[in-house]
């Protein structure tokens, strides 16, 4: 218990980290995400087909190759970033994919004459889709993204493979100097399972206020 | 206002219109009818293009009706569609719904939308619906709703998609009375419905379809008390016997 109290600000130091990992990939995964959707069901062929080139690429790689290939490969071709804002772009692009799969799912549960309505009214596509069928599917979908929002939380982790001194490396170098890993990772799980909490919390709270009177 | 020239759809394999020419006047109200699967939904689902005619050519107030795009969009501003289920916006209630286009599309102030939109529930019979959502109203009311978020565009032209075909049979007449005092004010429409009533009270032309064409076309007193084709009288022989 004393390893994990000795090290409390390091702790601290790799939490805010995981934090600001989480919140930047979501955010930035949440806006590719929806760019992405708008693509897989707009009227156009090749938006279309980029779109769905998109999901099987990003869903079908490990995020870690990716960071690898990231961090270790990019400044080869002369391309050079900061390593967390790296890791940040990566994950966001990474789970982008997911969240559009899950926003997809959302349009497609929004029935059909929702979108014709908007259409014949004259609203263009681009307007149905934001005023209309977006509204609609997002309130279906916020307990997927709330899970995707989880996962992406634990998929941080993976940066430390890549340098960035996250929750997960903090607990590691911990370790090494205490040789303590029981107490040391268990802390470490609970902070994970506290971020964890707080989203399923919050999507709980956020479905029950937003559900849709069909 | 419409012309409709040669018009043919297939779905698959399926020939669901088959040369069809229709000329609607201004003013004019025309009642489409024919047994299920004849194809009037389509015809009607074609007139502002929510479904890609296959062939032919349809014109709104003499222009070509654009095939996509904006230009599409700026089309069917001007053609009201009513739908068979309604599909009022279920996340918005009443007032939001009719406010929706007129401002996005038209421009108009939230202050005017609102005044017309007032106006119009009004005129339809449901202005103390207007701060509440779709499913809170009852089948009639929502049809109703849907009737007055499309005049809140100004259309040149209303179409009518089997407007109470989902409705319990007591909320039929209500539907049906907004839409006659709309026609007796002037309104082109083109109505698609199982209502002979209606077509007989209010339209100026019936226009008969079965299999994909139209079949027959006449004066609803001329149409429904001598029909001139075997398949119109095997229709309303079986339609009229209730």
């Amino acid at each position: 218990m004393s390893a994990l109290l000795d090290h409390l600000p390091e702790f601290w130091q790799g939490l805010v980290v995981t934090l600001q990992l989480t919140v930047a990939s979501f955010a930035g995964a949440a806006v590719v995400g929806l760019v992405i959707t708008a693509m897989r069901v707009s009227p156009v062929g090749v938006l279309r087909g980029i779109g769905t080139a998109y999901v099987e690429t990003f869903q079908n790689l490990p995020l870690l190759v990716l960071l690898v290939l990231a961090v270790f490969g990019l400044p080869e071709i002369g391309l050079k970033a900061d390593l967390l804002v790296t890791a940040m772009i990566v994950i966001a692009l990474y789970e982008a994919a997911y969240i559009a799969e899950a926003l997809r799912s959302g349009v497609n549960a929004v029935s059909a004459g929702q979108g014709e309505a908007a259409r014949a009214l004259g609203l263009t596509f681009g307007q149905s889709l934001r005023h209309v069928v977006l509204p609609q599917a997002l309130r279906t979908v916020i307990q997927p993204v709330g899970n995707i929002f989880i996962a992406l939380t634990m998929n941080t982790s993976l940066a430390a493979a890549v340098g960035v001194v996250d929750l997960t490396a903090a607990a590691n170098r911990v370790n090494l100097m205490e040789a303590q890993p029981i107490p040391i990772f268990v802390g470490a799980g609970l902070a994970y399972a506290l971020i964890a909490a707080c989203a399923g919390f919050v999507t709980g709270r956020l479905e029950r206020r937003l559900v849709v009177v069909r | 206002m419409i012309q409709v020239k040669g018009l043919n759809k297939w779905f698959g394999d399926h020939h669901v219109l088959r040369d069809i020419d229709l000329d609607v006047a201004r003013g004019e109200v025309v009642v489409v009818v024919g047994p299920s699967g004849s194809g009037k939904s389509t015809l009607c689902r074609c007139l502002n293009r929510l479904e890609p005619a296959g062939s032919g050519d349809i014109l709104v107030d003499g222009v070509p009706a654009p095939v996509e795009g904006r230009e599409l969009a700026r089309l069917r501003a001007d053609v009201g569609m009513v739908f068979q289920s309604f599909n009022l916006f279920q996340h918005k209630t009443v007032l939001e719904n009719i406010v929706l286009a007129p401002m996005k599309v038209r421009g108009d102030s939230r202050a005017e939308a609102e005044a017309s939109a007032r106006d119009l529930l009004a005129r339809v019979g449901i202005a103390e619906q207007a701060g509440k959502l779709p499913a809170r109203l009852s089948g009639g009311q929502q049809q109703r709703a849907a009737i007055a978020r499309a005049l809140a565009m100004r259309p040149k032209v209303m179409l009518f998609d089997e407007p109470t075909s989902a409705l319990d049979p007591e909320m039929v007449g209500e539907v049906l009375d907004v839409m006659v005092r709309l026609a007796a004010d002037g309104m082109t429409m083109v109505v698609v419905t199982h209502e002979m009533g209606f077509a007989r009270r209010a339209a100026d032309r019936v226009v008969f379809m079965d299999a994909g064409q139209i079949v027959e076309t006449g004066e609803p007193g001329a149409f429904f008390e001598a029909p001139q084709t075997d398949r119109a009288r095997d229709f309303l022989a079986k339609v009229l016997t209730h």
